[in-house]
Order: structure tokens, then C-alpha cells, then sequence
């Protein structure tokens, strides 16, 4: 990630580059000059939804990778939650072996196209690229996401995906309750074990998160739809309408021949600040407003029928990736005036850097070191502004980030038609609820085995959200990754429920 | 896919749908909803059970057309027709027993229904009556003809009481009259009524709730709100209750009609109207269009 866009070498330098790769000594590829991806003009993508950045040509991600120092330690490998071989891959792509890289990724991550997009690299991955460390500025990482998301939209595009191999039946079959990143990896995994797999959804549509919450210009749904589909050609079955606890229970599905049961209902209970004003018409949970813009297809109101509300002046509260996101759709709504607030300042924001930047650009006027305090409506029952007092930075809190001090006496008013509350998700506590057996955290959050996956009650393994707290949509992917491999194990060791009882 | 089995009219822009889903039916009980979607550009909408028959696994929902949602419901879905997304049973089941009383007290439940809330109070009558409660039903509409399930409500309760805003049907008057007559005469016989159960337009169950505070009536009422997703998600049916936000979807669909904010429920209701208009305004339009060209188009194939 850079601030300022920069030229990018000749295609005739990005040849030699490439060409002469292997004469490269480590100290030359880390002096290299980055590649840049193009992107959508900030002006002009405020008026669609389509995606921001443009992929990498095929010499342009051969180029990046060439700038990959393949470190014996590896140290980008460790800040990966699921450990994809990154120097493996970046080598492959060098050498001009797609195919080979994308197999290489698809070991140990089964959605290198949404990975590629909505991980926090410079955070995981990017974050211990040596490259980096040697220019003392993280954008001078490798772009490992972007590379990856290369790949994934060649093998999809030009290459022809090669689904993984599935596994010779077993006859055992695994039910897992929720559709989004951890339940689709899971599933997926089983399969390749050769288990059953059906996952169980509450809304219309498989995705959760990737669907609902995550935008098209961020993550365009036809990926998404394309990886549900390759799931559905490995023979993972999906169950739409199911609301689990409410429409049957855990229990229920072991009755009905389930071996076992993978629970990844995710955080969707929305937070409230709790201030006054929260019930006045134009609030909105950021669940709520992405789902109708997202899921819903409320940016083709009236061709869909479900409605946003479309107002000049917009306040998002947070600073995380869902705020980003909210504010960047309301300006793709038609706002003339998007404000950010968040208590503490940039630094402390938890959003990815790239969410940060691409919302800048775009406009999205940042109200740092803002705390909400109420929110002000008309005589109507209509938000007409947001009532915020200004902070300082404190001592830093438990997890190292400076705390938000108010300052007395310093209040403003903002204002807006519509206020966004983008703070934060609880755990679905349907699940907790309805389930006999399950051991909940003080936070609603399942507790876990963490070498296992597996809840207090056994049979019964969870990840993601639901045991993780919000998160991200890679942890998810390797808790599903993680419970498919001990629910195998779980499975090998237990007799067949359809058996005959010994003894 | 959810198949219609069965589509009735029920009066005025009423109908009654039987609707397969098997999975709800099984697990359905007094008081829950389902999340519909009935097509694939539709948006999600929250109907209250109204019945269920358990061996052709078919749930009953009654629909009044009133925006573009329902009325596309009750006028472009026939029988065999199918509905995308059928989701549920969704909301808390009616809590079987009078508040502040011991679990195995039997006592006088006045069901009061106005207009369509009749059909999702019957499941609910039935509940109270085979617990063993006395149930005196209390139906209300503004006319005879927008009267629905009344034989229905006759069937499943001890008395059931109709009135109509002109007296076209029983007795001339609002359902708060009959309820305040109906606490006050049993009172007066030394009996009690000792919950109230209001279903039906907010304003109506708004003014149920006041009529019975001041005899210190316990009184549930059933909600329904806009809703996105019905399963906690979205918090847009958030209502407020004794001053704390309230998810209609995961925490109701019925509160204590004495700590419910009607007022501000209303107008959340009201918070997509234009929208609203525009939609059902841009449905007429088309749907007029269709009309006109069909025999148009019918005509020049002929020719």
C-alpha cells in the first residue's frame, strides 16, 4: 500500500526484470521498484459499485513476486493464520507457473480470491516482509494479497478451476450451521475426507459475511457466488431457510443421522452505543444497512424492492473495516457529505490500511478523536445531527492502544440525516440458547478445545465468530479448516452411529 | 421453493394462504413468525403464523394487501404457485399463562383481534383454551366484510365477542369498548379478566394496552415491525420497551403492552413510506402495462 501513486516500470522493464530473475541477488530484488496496481479513479467509483482496484496483468504479478527474497525463515508464513507457503507461491509466480501457485495456495487456503481481498495482509503476511523491514515502511512489503487475488481470478477466468479431489465416501455425515467463510471452509475440507456435508443457512443466499456485510466494490458476489458453486460441485449440499435453533436444533440433527455438527453462526448481533436518540428514524446498525445494500440489492432500489434510506449527510461510527465499508456505500448511495467518527485517532483505527486510504480518496471526511454522545433528532422523530464531544489520547489500554479521554466542556454537533453504528458484533447466542450441553464465555462467544475445535459437548465443534469474538474472515477460514480435520479424527474414532451397539 | 397449496380470499384484499413448509409446521408454536420472501427480487417480510397442519405440513398465513410486497402477494401468487423463502419458526413462542401468577393458575383470557390480527390470534386462543384458561375473544373490524376467521375464533373459544366501527356486524363500536365491558362485568359478577392479549394495528393495540392499565390488566401484545433478516441480525426492528431498546425478532414478538412504545414503533413504521410509494406506484405502472400489451401482443401473434 502506498499513498501516492507512482509510475510503474516499462512493460520492457518488467520483462528484464523477469528474465533476469535468477541472477538477482536478495540485496537487488529487495531494491526493486514496486508494481502498482491501477485502480478505479476516486471520482468516478463513488458513482458504481464495481470493484476499486484493478487486478495485476499476468507480468505485473510475475514482476511483484520477483521482488520476494524467499527468507529462509519464512517469517511471512508465521503471520499467516492458516500458513500459506508464501515465498513457495511468490517463487511459482515468478517463474511464470500459475497453475502451480495457485494449487500451492489452495493446500492450506481454499479461497485465495476472497483472501486475496479482505484479509489485513499488512497486518498478517505483509506485515513481516523483509522487504519491508529493509525500507522501514510497510508499503514496501511484497503485495502478497494482490498476487493472490491474481491468481484466484486466473485459475477462474483463463486457467479453468481444478476442484480439489473429494474423498472416498465414508458415510458419515457432518451437518454445519452457517454458510459464511468458516462453514464453507469446513464443508469443503470434508468433503475432500470423503464425509458428507451440508450446510445450513438462515438467509437465501450461502456467503454469510462475504454476502451480507462485505460490498460488491470490495468483494464482487460473483467470486463469492463462484466458490459456493465449486463447493456444490464437491457435493457440499446447502440447506437454505434454516434457521437453526429455531427451525430445528443440534439436537434434532443427530437425531436425524448427523455424526457430527459444526457450529459457525458468526457475530451477527449488531452493538448500540446506547446513547439517546438510537431509536429515532435514520439509525442504523451497519448489519442492517450493508445487508439491504449488499444482500438485499437496495443499491437497485426500486428494481429490488428493498429499500435504503439515501440522505446528503451521513455519520458512521467506528473505525474498523465495517465502518469503512458503510461509509463508502453511503457515499456509492448518493451522500454529499460522509463523516467517520471514531473516540480515538488514525492510528488506533482497527480497519485495514487499504479500507482507510480508499475511503480517504473517496472523500469520507474523518472526525478523529470523536466521542458520540447522543444523537439529535427533529420535532419529526428525523436524526438532524449527531452530537459528539471531542477527546485526547490517554494511557494506552490493555491492548496497547491509547485510550479516549474526553475533554470536558468540548462538544459539536454534526449535522446528518442518517447515523451509522458501526462499533462492534456480538455472538448469535440462538445456538447457546437452544443447545443443551454448550459452555459460553462471559462475551456469549462457544468455548472451545482449541486444538480441536471441539465445544463442551461432544460431537459438537465450533469456529469462527461464534468462538472467536469478531473477527476476521481468515481466522474463520482456518478454525473451519482446523475443526474438519478433528471432526475426521473424531469421526475415525467413534463407532458408527447407524451401527449396532457392542456389548 | 415453498409451494402454495391452497390460496382463499378472505374478504377485501385479504387472502389466505396454505404454504408447504414442513420443517415450520413441525416446530411451530402460538405465537411465531416467519420471514417470507416471496420472490427473488422481494424483500423480506415478517408474517405471523396463523395455523398449521402438521400431517400435510402446511403453515396458514394470513395477508392483507397493503404495500407492494403484499399486495404482489395476494394478487400474482395463486395456488401451485411457489414462494422463494419461507424461513422459521422465528420469535418466542406466547408464553402460556398469566403473568405474576403461578404456572398451574387458570383464569379469563380476553383475546382481542382487530382486522387481520384475528388470524395470527388463533393459534393463540387455542393455546389458552387447551391449557384450560376461560378465553373470551374479542373480534373487531371497521366493517362486516373486513371481518376474517370468525367462525374460526367462535370455534376456539368460550365467547367470542364481534363489533364493527358502523355495526354492520355485532356490536357498534371499537374492540376497546367491548374489552373494558367485558373486564368490568366480570368484575361486577366477581370475576376478573386476568390477561389481556391485543393483536392488530398498532394504534389499536395501543389503545387496548391503555384500556386496560388503569384496571391493572396484564396485557401482551404482538408487534410486528420491519424487519430485514428475523433472526437478531439487523436491529431494525428494534422497539423501545420501558425505555431499553427491544429486538421484536429474537427478544418478542409480544411485550408487555404497558411498556411499549407505540408512538415511536409507528413511527419507525412509517420510516420507508416514500420508498414505499414509489415501489407500489412503479409495480401499478408495470402491472398496468402488462394489461395493455398483453392483448396487444395477443393480437399482432393472431395476425
Amino acid at each position: 500500500m502506498s499513498e501516492e501513486r507512482r509510475e510503474n516500470p516499462t512493460p520492457d522493464e518488467l520483462t528484464a526484470r523477469i528474465e533476469g530473475r535468477k541472477d538477482l541477488k536478495p540485496k537487488d530484488r529487495g531494491q526493486l521498484p514496486r508494481i502498482f496496481w491501477a485502480e478505479q479513479d476516486p471520482a468516478e467509483r463513488v458513482g458504481n459499485i464495481r470493484e476499486v482496484p484493478f487486478a495485476y496483468t499476468p507480468i505485473q504479478a510475475r514482476a511483484e513476486a520477483v521482488r520476494c527474497l524467499s527468507c529462509k525463515n519464512e517469517p511471512c508464513v508465521s503471520g499467516c493464520p492458516v500458513g500459506v507457503d508464501v515465498p513457495g507461491f511468490l517463487k511459482l509466480v515468478a517463474d511464470g507457473d500459475f497453475r502451480g501457485a495457485i494449487r500451492l495456495i489452495k493446500e492450506t487456503n481454499l479461497l485465495p480470491a476472497i483472501c486475496g481481498r479482505v484479509c489485513p495482509q499488512e497486518s498478517q503476511c505483509q506485515e513481516n516482509c523483509m522487504v519491508a523491514k529493509v525500507h522501514k515502511d510497510l508499503g514496501f512489503a511484497v503485495s502478497v494479497g494482490k498476487i493472490e487475488a491474481f491468481l484466484a481470478d486466473w485459475e477462474r477466468e483463463e486457467g479453468g478451476v481444478e476442484l480439489p479431489a473429494v474423498g472416498a465416501p465414508t458415510g458419515r455425515r457432518v451437518a454445519i450451521i452457517g454458510g459464511g467463510p468458516s462453514g464453507l471452509t469446513c464443508a469443503g475440507d470434508l468433503r475432500r475426507l470423503g464425509h458428507e456435508a451440508v450446510v445450513f443457512e438462515a438467509f437465501h443466499k450461502a456467503g454469510g459475511v462475504l454476502v451480507y456485510g462485505i460490498p460488491e466494490f470490495r468483494l464482487p458476489k460473483s467470486i463469492v457466488q463462484a466458490e459456493v458453486d465449486n463447493l456444490a460441485k464437491m457435493g457440499v449440499e446447502f440447506e437454505f431457510d434454516t434457521v437453526v435453533g429455531q427451525t430445528f436444533t443440534v439436537d434434532e440433527l443427530f437425531d436425524d443421522g448427523f455424526d457430527a455438527v459444526y457450529v459457525a453462526t458468526g457475530a451477527g448481533l449488531p452493538y448500540f452505543l446506547n446513547v439517546p436518540g438510537e431509536d429515532m428514524n435514520g439509525v442504523y446498525s451497519a448489519n442492517e444497512y450493508l445487508t439491504r445494500a449488499n444482500l438485499m440489492g437496495a443499491f437497485r432500489f426500486p428494481e429490488e424492492d428493498t429499500p435504503v434510506l439515501r440522505r446528503d449527510n451521513v455519520a458512521v461510527l467506528g473505525g474498523g473495516n465495517v465502518a469503512m465499508d458503510a461509509a463508502r456505500t453511503a457515499l456509492r448511495l448518493g451522500a454529499k457529505n460522509v463523516y467517520l467518527v471514531y473516540r480515538r485517532s488514525r492510528q488506533e483505527m482497527p480497519a485495514r490500511l487499504e479500507e482507510v486510504h480508499h475511503a480517504e480518496q473517496e472523500g469520507v471526511q474523518f472526525r478523529m478523536l470523536s466521542a458520540p454522545v447522543e444523537i439529535l433528532a427533529g420535532g419529526d422523530g428525523w436524526v438532524r445531527a449527531l452530537r459528539v464531544q471531542r477527546c485526547e489520547l490517554g494511557e494506552p489500554d490493555e491492548k496497547g492502544r491509547r485510550r479516549p479521554v474526553p475533554i470536558e466542556g468540548a462538544y459539536e454537533e454534526i449535522p446528518v440525516e442518517i447515523v451509522i453504528e458501526a462499533i462492534g458484533n456480538g455472538p448469535n447466542p440462538l445456538i447457546p440458547k437452544t443447545t443443551p450441553g454448550l459452555t459460553t464465555s462471559r462475551h456469549g462467544t462457544l468455548v472451545v478445545d482449541e486444538a480441536t475445535m471441539m465445544t463442551t459437548r461432544k460431537g459438537v465443534f465450533a469456529g469462527g465468530d461464534i468462538v472467536a469474538g469478531a473477527s476476521t474472515v481468515i481466522l474463520a477460514m482456518g478454525h473451519g479448516r482446523k475443526a474438519a480435520g478433528a471432526i475426521d479424527a473424531y469421526l475415525k474414532s467413534e463407532t458408527p452411529a447407524s451401527s449396532p451397539e457392542l456389548g | 421453493m415453498f409451494r402454495i397449496a391452497l390460496k382463499q380470499p378472505l374478504g377485501e384484499n385479504v387472502s389466505l394462504f396454505e404454504v408447504e413448509a414442513p420443517r415450520v409446521a413441525r416446530r411451530h408454536r402460538a405465537g411465531q413468525f416467519v420471514m417470507v420472501r416471496p420472490h427473488a427480487s422481494s424483500e423480506r417480510i415478517p408474517l405471523t403464523i396463523a395455523d398449521v397442519d402438521r400431517d400435510r405440513g402446511t403453515i396458514t398465513l394470513v395477508v392483507q394487501a397493503v404495500g407492494k410486497t403484499t399486495i404482489e402477494m395476494t394478487e400474482g401468487f395463486a395456488e401451485g404457485d411457489e414462494f422463494a423463502n419461507v424461513a422459521g419458526p422465528l420469535g418466542n413462542p406466547t408464553h402460556i399463562g398469566v403473568p405474576g401468577k403461578p404456572e398451574d393458575f387458570r383464569g379469563t383470557v380476553a383475546c382481542v383481534a382487530g382486522g387481520i390480527g384475528a388470524a395470527p390470534m388463533l393459534p393463540i386462543v387455542r393455546a389458552f383454551r387447551d391449557a384450560g384458561h376461560d378465553v373470551v375473544t374479542i373480534l373487531g373490524a371497521r366493517r362486516r366484510d373486513l371481518l376474517v376467521f370468525e367462525d374460526r375464533l367462535g370455534a376456539a373459544s368460550n365467547e367470542l365477542l364481534v363489533c364493527t366501527d358502523d355495526g354492520s356486524a355485532g356490536r357498534k363500536g371499537f374492540v376497546t369498548d367491548v374489552l373494558k365491558d367485558a373486564i368490568e362485568g366480570r368484575r361486577a359478577r366477581g370475576g376478573d379478566v386476568d390477561l389481556a392479549v391485543a393483536i392488530g394495528p398498532p394504534l389499536m393495540m395501543k389503545f387496548c394496552s391503555k384500556t386496560t392499565e388503569p384496571y391493572g390488566v396484564a396485557t401482551l401484545v404482538s408487534l410486528n415491525t420491519i424487519m430485514v433478516d428475523g433472526t437478531g441480525m439487523c436491529g431494525g426492528c428494534r422497539v423501545m420497551v420501558d425505555g431499553t431498546a427491544r429486538y421484536v425478532c429474537v427478544d418478542g414478538p409480544e411485550f408487555d403492552g404497558h411498556r411499549v412504545d407505540f408512538d415511536g414503533m409507528m413511527r419507525r413504521q412509517a420510516m420507508y413510506k416514500p420508498e414505499e410509494a414509489a415501489s407500489l406506484a412503479r409495480y401499478r405502472e408495470r402491472d398496468h402495462t402488462c394489461r395493455l400489451e398483453a392483448p396487444a401482443a395477443a393480437a399482432e401473434t393472431e395476425a
